[in-house]
């Protein structure tokens, strides 16, 4: 199965612009047999949108997303949106399309509040996280904060994810000596919670510039050993594909079985237990 | 000229060291972007012979060819020769277009009804001066003003407001001044400006530390450990800090906020700009 990982440049706040953008790179990926493309986190609208936020936002049945779903027949496609919900509450969604409609939509969990970010501000919590089942396997989706929260990626492989999809954008700051803080932090976060459950993940990123703030790209597939696949360029728009062979996961699994030997059981008695103590009971 | 003495301070305090090729990555591309998506091809900025506004063109010219980056000198008749000079080189070594306007005329012309007033005046008066030359050859040549206020001196406010501070884009403003000049060695600034005591050059023999009372390297360090890391007064004694650097710049990142901020505005709507009528200067872009 090949895969593409879309490391687009979108404007902020632009629908029109970045649908353009959309189309012009799903049209590229089919050319070059891509079977799920994955778009960055808020693909169609931009990052850091403030205010904008209101402005930009779109039912998952508006005219705008089902633009993109209606290209999915012969092609997954996973895209990033603010969804507004029927009584009005604006969402960092994740949209999975495939045969021409909606299959998925993952609401962001963890929304970042601290520092540069101000996510919310705008957006409702999503609440959920759950893996579904596609034409190729069974995947989950998170959206960039939700990955640093390891709660996140192990609810979605004990669901049974055997692919799980990153929308993301991380924006490049903490440079030092060697490197980007930003982005060793994620190839760690990716490496090793592939290598936990024994997946695949697949992490697009965007790149450009909002104000100043640069999102570094270096877009990632990992195998279910842990092993990176493929790296996207940095601060370049680029389709980044890689061939990923579902079977690794079997392979993985049986090599290191710590999801067969995962006691959930205890983890829900030890949580419902911190849980109680945080109560005051 | 030798430039050992930074590789020393360097590896003094390894934490301000930057990877050289990857910061001049991000500045160049993410200036390259601001600017084109505004509209504009061309920047321009002013040259004062010293290291930021170098780094600032050296930057400039990476992102957009020497061919699309204005400088202008502008002298007063007591800035030094030395300056001017090092400007020139700079100019010189870049290959880009240059002017320049000597500010004396209009400065004189104004300190005529005021003849007592102090240097402080004086500097900000020419500071803003040369802003106003700055946004009025901007126009001319459509390009776009570039910044060239480095964070040591944005965070101590050793700036004028609306004077030097005043830019439509800053590449440098995230970069401590000892990380200016790893990075103006990386890109190949002459090292007489490299090397030189770093000087307003609002008098003779003026120097940028001589004038605060501290070392840049001193105040860098202190500065990286009270912000960035977020240390308290004990840890930072630990690290060997004193009372007297720390109250100090402690006192002048407080006392100078208002010159990061815009104006206050007096709130009467339920949308007032800068208040909760929030978006980015790149909306829509």
């Amino acid at each position: 199965m090949k895969v593409g990982l879309a490391q687009i440049r979108p404007h902020l706040g632009n629908v029109a612009k970045n649908l353009e953008i959309h189309k012009q790179m799903i049209k590229q990926a089919k050319e070059e047999g891509v079977e799920l493309l994955i778009f960055p986190e808020l693909s169609l609208m931009g990052y850091n949108l403030l205010d904008l936020t209101y402005d930009v936002a779109c039912a998952v049945d508006s005219e705008e997303v089902q633009e993109i779903v209606s290209e999915s027949k012969g092609m997954d496609i996973a895209f990033g949106i603010v969804e507004r919900s029927s009584d009005h509450i604006l969402y960092n969604s994740a949209i999975y399309a495939s045969y021409g409609s909606v299959q998925a939509v993952h609401r962001k969990v963890y929304l970042p509040t601290y520092g540069m970010f101000d996510e919310a501000r705008y957006f409702g919590r999503g609440e959920s996280i759950r893996a579904f089942d596609t034409r190729f396997g069974r995947v989950g989706m998170l959206v960039c904060e939700d990955m640093w929260h390891p709660s996140a990626p192990y609810l979605l492989a004990q669901d049974r994810a055997e692919l799980l999809i990153v929308l993301a954008n991380s924006p490049a700051r903490g440079v030092h000596a060697k490197g980007l803080g930003t982005q060793d932090s994620w190839d760690l976060i990716l490496t090793s919670q592939a290598q936990f459950y024994g997946m695949f993940i697949a992490c697009t990123q965007r790149v450009g510039t909002e104000d100043g703030v640069s999102f570094f790209g270096n877009s990632t597939a990992v195998d279910p050993f842990g092993d990176t696949l493929v790296h996207g360029p940095l601060f370049e728009e680029s389709l980044v594909t890689f061939d990923l062979e579902l079977d690794m996961v079997r392979r993985a699994r049986f090599t290191t079985p710590i999801l067969r030997d995962e006691n959930t059981d205890l983890v829900v008695r030890e949580l419902t237990r911190i849980q109680q103590h945080r109560r005051g009971e | 000229m030798s430039t050992q003495w930074l590789t020393d301070q360097l590896t003094a305090a390894p934490y301000l060291s930057l990877n050289e090729e990857l910061t001049t990555q991000i500045l160049t591309t993410a200036l390259r972007e601001e600017v084109n998506k505004v509209g504009f091809r061309r920047v321009i900025l002013g040259l004062s012979g010293g290291i930021d506004s170098a780094l600032s063109l050296y930057l400039a010219v990476r992102a957009f060819g020497a061919e699309n980056v204005i400088t202008v000198r502008m002298p007063y008749k007591q800035s030094s020769q030395n300056s001017l000079d090092d400007a020139g080189e700079a100019i010189q070594d870049t290959g880009v277009q240059s002017l320049t306007v000597n500010i004396t005329p209009q400065i004189d012309a104004y300190f005529e009804s005021f003849p007592d007033a102090s240097p402080l005046r004086r500097g900000n008066k020419m500071a803003r001066e040369r802003m106003t030359i700055l946004y009025d050859l901007s126009a001319h040549y459509e390009a776009l003003v570039v910044g060239t206020s480095n964070r040591t001196e944005l965070l101590l406010g050793y700036g004028t407001q609306y004077g030097d501070s005043a830019s439509a884009i800053n590449p440098i403003g995230d970069l401590y001044k000892t990380q200016v000049r790893q990075l103006s060695r990386y890109v190949g600034v002459p090292s007489s400006i490299l090397s030189k005591p770093p000087s307003a050059d609002l008098w003779e023999n003026q120097t940028d530390e001589g004038e605060i009372g501290f070392s840049y390297f001193d105040m860098d360090r202190v500065l990286y450990h009270m912000l960035d890391l977020k240390w308290d007064r004990k840890a930072l004694h630990k690290q060997g800090f004193s009372d007297t650097l720390i109250n100090a710049v402690n006192k002048r990142i407080i006392r100078n906020q208002f010159k990061r901020v815009m104006p206050v505005i007096l709130k009467v709507s339920n949308r007032t700009v800068g208040i909760d009528f929030r978006y980015l200067r790149d909306w829509g872009m």
